[in-house]
């Protein structure tokens, strides 16, 4: 159904929803999961949410981070609308969205707290 | 011995063991201390069941409630770590599984936090004071000339220092102190403080583990059909086709209305339960809907109710009436994770990997249903991706139980060591096969003065009995959760809460904030009407309404808890000046306000809208909490806003509707909760205070609804009397 995004993976760079994807689709693909997001140690999502303690229960937050990695890899500094439009797919019912949108402008501005957006 | 167990052995139910915890406060865990050095004799200094000391100078705090996102893995050890004058970075946790060590485990009715306050408090302090003694004893000194501090005891005069390790093998052989000193909140250094989760690394790199993701060699998976009819029962089923699916190991009958598949993959269960040929036996419930249930309610308003509170005589009051319903439908808590469990029955034992909110109800519910004695069944808690209260039941962890039974029974696990098994459910299993927050009709009347002032307030709850439908209803049948989620915490002179007591075959649940949500939102919002029937500002109105006892504050005990006007004045006046409630909003903006007091806090939230065509925008949401003594304000800053989306779900769109005895939604789209493009910030403001801390989990839900609610009205002049806000 693919309507919570707590699966996604990154095919050959893209965040598609593991649940719906069948292996046929896959095969000789480049698939990343969080375990390979970091290629040395920590991914500067990673510990931008450490930094903002997104997490609450944590179980969507894997899925979060990998569609925002998605994000910045095509988009390195995202507006606003741009971050919900791709992030949007995603639930948390912890209600994080706040500090998801945080660690992203952080990551983006390099790992510093970054300025501006809604608040 | 332990109260705890001695009361649940009298039949209390799981919300006056929460109360029972509460009022025992100090005694809740004395009388659990281990024969001490009983672990790894020699080497280990462990006073109580939550703390260990090795003299390797390794420190571990046990936890002992359940982790579900509300940050217990790093409250509940800092309170400990507080009084023993820990270093917080030499901190090691470790999750408790099912036990008699710890008390009463239920994680839920926001009570972590506050009904460990003291026995943390009291291990710490305990453990502190032996490590002093067995310092001093070292060195020859008075103990007065030693103090504990980040994890040493030091002697001033001398400048030696002994850190707890090199202590742990003497502090073991001395007697433990009954009664100790506690530290002054002036003194704190750990609690209030501002210390990063624990669990977030883990969380982030994809390295926690949630029931769903447990996984164990050997291990089989199982999906149920279960009977989509409310009550109905199975009559019969053909495994024929579903035994062709190449990895599918067995498909029977569990209980009287499932059958379970299990395959050696998640992909071969469903689709061996997508080839079963099922007949169902429907049941009474078979032409059961929603609108039958609504007038259930409207039929239960006709009766006499339970008076829950009285104040003055709301018969007496003379003046004009105003008066209005409002209703609320079934919800589901839809926790991200669905339902899993993992057993291994072993035929003399059953051991279970369980996202649980309560692990001794965990326990006895599958060694009931698979015939052991409870002391067989070990439960290991996992993480859990959200419980909101759904982990308070254990229907997912009786099947486990039952289906590697099951196995077992038909030689298909391991003769010695058992074959484990995890039930997984998916989303729609998880949507249609819960227990929901009750359906409820609220009906609101007050006589007021010439001024507008509320001279009589009377509201009457008519609603199902969550405990009571679980065959463990509260004296006079009132419902052992309406103590802590109903009270009326305002100085009008006369007030009369009245509950009527419903019955709904639909199942019911306690979901986060349980009845505070439904009584917050008629109570709030008809305040709320009252306030503009009288032309006057909705803040206003309220804060006169808390002084109306001659301009005075006033406690209100209500079930016996005692309840302060002036804490509720606190928070609206603090939210209030946050959200700068007297300023003027730009054009298009609206604001409401709305309060309440639950699980011991209080909370106000004002919530700043537009309109979008018919649809609430929520731009802002200020929430002003007094919550006591705050043990960590960045867990206190992610549950407030936490409660507030939640609440948002809920208020907007959450609704669970019955056809034909079946619960009609399903999956996000047609059960739909917030999502990033309409969730606001929400800024949180606690009262500073040195009280004994309270829930802080429950309380930012109940306000939310009718604030928004309150902003809609202010901004549209249409009262909104039934969620959710966009049926």
């Amino acid at each position: 159904m693919s309507l919570c995004g707590a699966c996604t993976v990154h095919v050959e760079g893209t965040a598609v929803r593991s649940c719906s994807t069948p292996v046929s689709q896959v095969v000789g693909k480049n698939i990343t999961t969080i375990e390979g997001l970091g290629a040395n140690g920590l991914h500067i999502l990673q510990q931008a949410w450490i930094a903002e303690e997104v997490p609450q229960c944590g179980y969507c937050q894997t899925g979060q981070i990998m569609t925002a990695a998605a994000l910045l890899a095509k988009t390195p500094n995202p507006s606003d609308e741009q971050i919900t439009s791709a992030m949007n797919g995603n639930l948390c019912r912890c209600g994080t969205y706040e500090r998801i949108r945080r660690a992203i402008r952080r990551a983006a501005n390099g790992g510093a707290v970054a300025g501006g957006g809604s608040l | 011995m332990n109260m705890l167990t001695s009361t649940r052995a009298k039949g209390f139910n799981r919300r006056e063991f929460v109360a029972a915890g509460i009022a025992a406060g100090a005694g809740l865990v004395v009388g659990f201390y281990l024969p001490h050095g009983s672990r790894e004799k020699s080497r280990t200094f462990s006073p109580n069941a939550y703390l260990r000391i090795t003299s390797d100078n390794k420190i571990t705090i046990v936890v002992a409630r359940s982790e579900m996102g509300q940050g217990v893995r790093t409250a509940l050890p800092m309170i400990l770590a507080e009084e023993l004058e820990a270093d917080w970075k030499q901190i090691e946790i470790e999750q408790a599984g099912a036990s008699t060590l710890y008390g009463d485990q239920t994680t839920g009715g926001s009570a972590s936090v506050r009904t460990t306050w003291d026995p943390m408090r009291k291990a710490g302090a305990a453990a502190r004071e032996m490590l002093i003694s067995a310092a001093a004893m070292t060195w020859g000194v008075p103990r007065s000339g030693c103090v504990a501090q980040e994890g040493s005891i030091l002697h001033g005069a001398s400048k030696r220092r002994l850190s707890y390790g090199e202590l742990a093998v003497k502090a073991a052989a001395l007697p433990i102190p009954t009664d100790v000193p506690l530290k002054q909140s002036k003194d704190y250094k750990i609690v209030g403080q501002r210390l990063a989760r624990v669990d977030t690394p883990a969380k982030v790199k994809g390295a926690a583990v949630f029931g769903i993701d447990f996984k164990t060699p050997g291990m089989k998976y199982a999906v149920l059909a279960r009977c989509p009819v409310i009550g109905g029962k199975l009559a019969s089923f053909d495994d024929k086709d579903a035994r062709k699916i190449a990895d599918v190991r067995y498909a029977g009958k569990i209980g009287d209305a499932a059958v379970a598949v299990v395959a050696d993959s998640v992909w071969g269960a469903m689709e061996g339960r997508r080839l079963l040929n099922l007949t169902w036996s429907d049941g009474p419930n078979k032409d059961l809907n929603t609108a039958a249930v609504l007038e259930s309610l409207k039929q239960g308003a006709a009766k006499k109710g339970v008076s829950l509170f009285s104040m003055g005589d709301v018969s007496k009051a003379k003046g004009g009436k105003i008066s209005a319903e409002y209703q609320l439908p079934f919800m589901a808590h839809a926790p991200m994770e669905p339902g899993n469990c993992t057993a291994n029955y072993s035929g003399n034992a059953c051991e279970l990997w369980a996202p649980t909110q309560v692990p001794q109800d965990c326990r006895d519910a599958v060694a009931q249903a698979v015939g052991l004695d409870p002391d067989l069944v070990k439960v290991n808690v996992t993480l859990m991706g959200g419980g909101f209260g759904r982990r308070l039941e254990h229907d997912y962890a009786v099947e486990a139980g039952l289906v590697s039974k099951a196995l077992r029974d038909a030689k298909l696990s391991d003769s010695k060591n058992g074959t484990p098994v995890k039930v997984l459910w998916t989303r729609e299993d998880d949507m249609r096969s819960s227990m929901y927050r009750p359906a409820s009709l609220h009906q609101l009347s007050a006589v007021v003065d010439g001024s507008g002032w509320p001279l009589a307030f009377t509201h009457r709850i008519i609603a199902p009995s969550i405990s009571g439908q679980k065959g463990q209803p509260g004296p006079n049948g009132v419902d052992p959760d309406l103590p802590d989620e109903a009270a009326f915490v305002y100085g009008v002179p006369n007030v009369l809460l009245e509950y009527v007591l419903t019955e709904t075959a639909v199942p019911l649940g306690w979901m986060r904030s349980v009845y505070a949500l439904q009584v917050a939102f008629a109570s709030e919002s008809f305040i709320d009407e009252l306030a503009a029937a009288a032309g006057k500002d909705p803040l206003e109105y309220r804060l006169h309404m808390l002084l109306q006892n001659q301009g005075k504050d006033q406690d209100i005990t209500f079930f016996g808890t005692t309840w302060h006007t002036a804490r509720m004045r606190g928070v609206l006046q603090l939210a209030a000046e946050k959200a700068g409630w007297t300023k003027p909003l730009p054009t298009g903006r609206f604001r409401g306000i709305a309060c309440f007091a639950c699980f011991s806090s209080y909370v106000a939230e004002v919530v700043e809208i537009s309109m979008e065509k018919d649809a609430p925008r929520v731009h802002r949401v200020v929430a002003a909490v007094d919550c006591g003594q705050v043990v960590n304000p960045g867990i206190l800053e992610q549950q407030i806003p936490g409660g507030v989306i939640y609440a948002m779900s809920n208020a907007l769109r959450a609704k669970i509707t019955i056809e034909k005895g079946r619960v009609v939604q399903g999956n996000f789209d047609d059960y739909a909760p917030v999502r990033m493009e309409e969730a606001p910030a929400v800024e949180v403001y606690a009262v500073p205070s040195a009280e004994a801390p309270t829930g802080i989990g429950e309380p930012s839900v109940p306000p939310l609804a009718p604030a928004l609610c309150n902003a809609i009205y202010a901004a549209t002049k249409k009262r909104v009397r039934a969620l959710p806000i966009l049926s």
